[in-house]
């Protein structure tokens, strides 16, 4: 046990100062790896991988059309043979167009939140690094549209656009804008007042290459976090625009459209009528507890 | 031995008696011993400065006589203050003591007064709530208070808020705060160390005059060994949650025993340093979550020798009323 | 650029030798009547409102090879003085001539240069360092902007951090976090060396490690200079450890220069009541010798509105109306023409009660105003 230790210097010893013996990581592998170790997230991105997998395969592993009406097998109940979970008020198979209608509606979640991220921390980033004038104009544009409900808007938009799945791609994307352009400033904003963003400068290096090289670093896993966050949200919206006519139009499979039309039937066949608001509620929830997830597995005391 | 750790005078019973004092942080399977077993005593009208650096201990050790810990803290032994036993109080009774019997002074006054109220209110309530006399009395008090901590024209600080202060007044008014209800223990946490040079030497002379006049105890965190000398009347140096070296603060200044103290005084810049290199002592303070074993100061010091990592050594009598904790130290004194 | 880059390991150091301030008549940095007001908000759509009178006409040279000590109180205007001198705040007036070039202006030296020459130590501080960034990318990245290759700049950043005392085999892809107070501070220098500049501007670069920590830097500092010949700039508010690194140094009170000089001088015969004040606040580290009095009243005064005249008058147990009509310049006194202070009370024929008598013998009030 006697042990004989001499240590010249801290900078020579890392089992003083730095204490436990470590593996090697990076943030976003120390990240990943809390990720998987979480059951909540890993059970839901099974849940949305299956789901995806579904939608991308979608002609392959579906048993029947999505398109071919049949009036014969009108709203038969779910389990009926052939039909595993029932047919709509066409007597389309449900089964078939609940796949295909995650094709959109997933679409849907994901790419205005995409988009939205993209352009929304390119704008919250520049408005906070620059503050000043910039930040003015483009915060202040911000809040005009931050001041309507995210339905509202998402309606008002839509309608004036008209339907369609582009339309409402792109509704969605400005819907989504304003909100992450205010996460992105504000962590630009807290990041652009730290000592190293100044001594970066000091170095001679110019604005772009610090946004990227020590703000961008910095602000990704708050704005990945809070984007992440409103993937359900865009579904939900998505699909309340459908429900109201002003997304996709029939016979094109989406889960709002599917809720809007077999509404009428609710009272004949209350299960189907259901089935595409309980794709709706999965595939947000999992959305919305990744995110939860993500926002754990990235909190790392600097 | 570690009984006798400072000897109070026989004629005085002490105000506060610590006796294996520990305090550790527990969270998600991990446990950080913050404080090691401390003993002390103190007596009226005295100073005891904790002096050590950041990640010490003595913060904490300070804290855990009033248990002003976080929920996570665990505290063990026995303090007993002016013959209560501050561990078996409950929350009621705790808060009691607080401001009457013992209060606390902050290295950031602005956190520590409330921003919406002004500073003779702050004070006033403080009277009110423990002693239930009226408002009128309480805004007295207050006036007084200020008064006694040198504000100047205090009648008119009576409605200021703390930002309308500066740094030196508002340490004062808290200091002002602190004694409202006379505590018979003040509680002082780096109460100068965010303060400028000239108002720092300031409120030093202002808390040793207080002493003097109100016969208080006190106890004073501080990481400057020039704090330290201007207001102690004993020290206890403390490494990795221990005291590793008691005294007058004279003689652990002239003396020094323990090889952390000796490091410590060689690596401080004062006003009659050589130009040239200074002695630092190599390393950094331990890891709390990694502690070596035995000495936790063996890895840095330069006369270690093997069994120095055996055991933690206990705190030896060099003479009465001076101790240190160091193997070297017990060796060549009869124990 | 490969060649500017290479460590300066190798030059000889003549910086051991004392630097004459008077002879060196090729000042490193010379600094001009430098002035920054911030404006405060307030006052309706940022119309009116108050000023910051953060540095106001700051004069000083740096000679090649020398520590220049600032120090001073919060809201001196010490640490916004180093950031002036980067650029990395724009002076509202006021010239700096870094080796006989301006820098900035239409034919100026450009920021890049200026950045390449002068570095800026920071404050340890967890904010100093991108908690992102390993060390390695940290060093390195001034080097990248500067327009070094990825690999030559990972090679550079192993050396400095090598040159610091930092093993780059252990040190180079930690976080952060991962790092010590005093090694956080070590590479804190690193990053400011890695572009080989001749002037390093330290900014509290000790302050706020713990003591037995804080003397490993500053004796890593003295060590740097003298191996690189560097000059630097010492920014603190310990006096003690002022006076320790360095030949000159320079007091400052509310935005102005009060008092310049030799670090002995200054310290055994200071001429500026704040200046005497300063250093007779320092602690005493001997009980039984402690200070009895306290050296001046009262807290600093707000620099937003500093008094008329003399800043200091205030609290100035020798003030007297000349001193709240004329602003004192800074003037030589004594025996030591590189030592001068800016009081009334040591300008021959200023009008104050104790100044020295028009031509009069000024070395009998070498040490101004009576104690």
């Amino acid at each position: 046990m006697a042990r004989r230790t001499t240590y010249v210097d801290e900078t020579l010893t890392p089992q003083i100062a730095g204490g436990r013996t470590r593996i090697q990581r990076t943030y976003w592998q120390a990240a990943r790896r809390r990720l998987v170790r979480d059951p909540v997230s890993m059970g839901c991105i099974s849940i949305l991988s299956l789901m995806v997998a579904a939608a991308i395969f979608a002609p392959w592993i579906t048993p029947h059309d999505p398109y071919v009406t049949s009036i014969v097998n009108r709203l038969k109940p779910v389990g009926t043979p052939g039909y595993l979970l029932g047919t709509d008020e066409l007597g389309r198979d449900m089964l078939t167009r609940l796949i295909y209608g995650g094709r959109i509606s997933l679409l849907m979640g994901l790419l205005p939140i995409a988009v939205a991220t993209l352009f929304g921390s390119v704008l919250g980033v520049v408005a906070g690094y620059f503050g000043g004038k910039t930040n003015m104009i483009i915060m202040r544009v911000a809040d005009v549209f931050f001041a309507f409900p995210s339905v509202l808007l998402a309606v008002g938009l839509a309608g004036a656009l008209g339907a369609g799945v582009v339309n409402v791609l792109i509704s969605l994307s400005l819907v989504f804008i304003p909100p992450i352009t205010r996460v992105a400033e504000a962590a630009t904003t807290q990041i652009r007042t730290q000592d190293f963003v100044e001594a970066a400068r000091a170095t001679g290096a110019s604005a772009p290459r610090i946004i990227i090289g020590h703000v961008m670093t910095n602000v990704s896993s708050p704005i990945l976090t809070y984007a992440s966050s409103l993937i359900g949200l865009s579904i939900v919206l998505a699909s309340g625009l459908s429900f109201l006519g002003l997304g996709m139009s029939p016979p094109l499979a989406d889960w709002g459209l599917m809720l809007n039309t077999l509404r009428q039937s609710i009272y004949l066949a209350p299960v189907n009528a259901v089935l595409p608001g309980v794709m709706i509620l999965i595939a947000s929830v999992c959305f919305n507890l990744l995110s939860d997830g993500l926002r754990t597995a990235m909190d790392v005391k600097p | 031995m570690a009984e006798s750790s400072m000897p109070s005078e026989k004629t005085n019973p002490p105000l506060l008696s610590v006796r294996g004092l520990t305090a550790a942080f527990r969270s998600e399977g991990m446990s950080l011993d913050a404080v090691n077993g401390v003993d002390f005593d103190l007596t009226l009208g005295k100073t005891l400065c904790l002096l050590g650096e950041s990640g010490s201990g003595k913060t904490v050790t300070m804290r855990s006589l009033i248990r002003l810990l976080p929920p996570t803290a665990r505290i063990g032994g026995r303090i007993e203050l002016d013959g209560v036993d501050v561990q078996s109080l409950d929350d009621e009774h705790l808060r009691a003591i607080r401001g009457t019997k013992v209060s606390m002074i902050f290295q950031e006054p602005m956190t520590a007064l409330d921003p919406v109220f002004t500073v003779g209110h702050q004070i006033a309530e403080v009277v009110v709530w423990h002693e239930g006399v009226s408002w009128s009395a309480g805004r007295k008090r207050a006036l007084e208070m200020l008064d006694l901590v040198q504000v100047p024209s205090a009648r008119r600080r009576l409605d200021s808020y703390s930002h309308e202060l500066s740094g030196g007044l508002r340490q004062r008014a808290m200091i002002a705060l602190a004694l409202a209800c006379r505590p018979k223990l003040l509680l002082a946490d780096e109460p100068t160390t965010a303060l400028d040079a000239t108002v720092q030497i300031q409120i030093l002379l202002l808390l040793r005059e207080l002493q003097r006049e109100l016969g208080m105890a006190t106890i004073f965190v501080t990481h400057d060994l020039g704090v330290a000398c201007e207001i102690a009347d004993r020290v206890a140096v403390m490494y990795a949650g221990r005291f590793v070296e008691t005294g007058e603060i004279g003689e652990v200044i002239k003396t020094p025993q323990h090889p952390y103290t000796i490091g410590l005084l060689r690596s401080t810049v004062h006003a009659g340093s050589e130009k040239g290199r200074l002695t630092p002592i190599p390393g950094a303070p331990p890891d709390l979550l990694n502690m070596p074993p035995g000495c936790a100061f063996a890895p840095r010091c330069s006369r270690a020798v093997g069994a120095c990592s055996d055991h933690v050594p206990e705190l030896a009598q060099v003479k009465p009323g001076r101790e240190a904790r160091c193997i070297l130290v017990s060796e060549t004194t009869p124990s | 650029m490969k060649g500017e880059i290479a460590i300066q390991r190798e030059h000889p150091t003549p910086a051991s030798e004392p630097v004459d301030t008077l002879s060196a008549t090729r000042p490193f940095l010379r600094v001009q009547g430098l002035k920054k007001y911030f404006r405060l908000r307030g006052g309706s759509f940022g119309l009116a409102g108050a000023y910051v009178q953060a540095v106001d006409g700051v004069s000083f040279v740096v000679a090649t090879g020398e520590t220049l000590g600032v120090v001073g109180e919060s809201g001196c205007g010490k640490s916004t003085t180093a950031r002036l001198l980067m650029r990395l705040i724009e002076p509202d007036e006021g010239q700096i001539t870094l080796q006989d070039r301006n820098v900035g202006g239409h034919n100026g030296m450009s920021l890049r240069t200026l950045r390449r020459q002068v570095q800026l130590v920071f404050q340890d501080s967890y904010a100093s360092l991108n908690p992102r960034h390993t060390m390695a990318e940290e060093v390195g990245f001034g080097l990248i902007a500067q327009g070094i290759k990825r690999a030559e700049a990972r090679r550079r950043a192993n050396e400095v951090l090598e040159l610091v005392g930092l093993e780059p085999a252990i040190f180079a892809d930690r976080y952060p976090h991962e790092l010590s107070g005093g090694q956080r501070q070590r590479v804190n220098v690193a990053r400011a060396l890695a572009l080989s500049p001749q002037l390093l501007l330290l900014d509290e670069a000790v302050s706020s490690l713990d003591k037995s920590v804080e003397a490993q830097v500053l004796n890593l500092l003295i060590e740097i200079k003298n191996r690189l010949n560097l000059t630097y700039v010492f920014i603190s508010h310990d006096l003690n450890v002022v006076r320790f690194i360095s030949d000159r140094v320079l007091v400052m009170y509310l935005g102005k220069v009060v008092e310049t000089g030799p670090v002995e001088k200054v310290y055994t015969a200071p001429g500026h009541p704040y200046t005497r004040a300063l250093i007779a606040s320092r602690l005493s580290m001997d009980p039984s010798r402690r200070v009895e009095a306290a050296p001046v009243a009262g807290d600093l005064p707000s620099p937003i509105n500093p008094p008329s005249g003399c800043r200091f008058r205030t609290r100035c147990p020798f003030a007297e109306s000349v001193c709240s009509l004329r602003e004192p310049p800074l003037e030589a006194f004594g025996d030591d023409p590189a030592h001068s202070a800016a009081c009334h009370a040591l300008i021959p024929g200023s009008g104050h009660s104790r100044a020295p008598a028009p031509g009069g013998e000024p070395s009998t009030r070498a040490n101004g105003a009576p104690k």
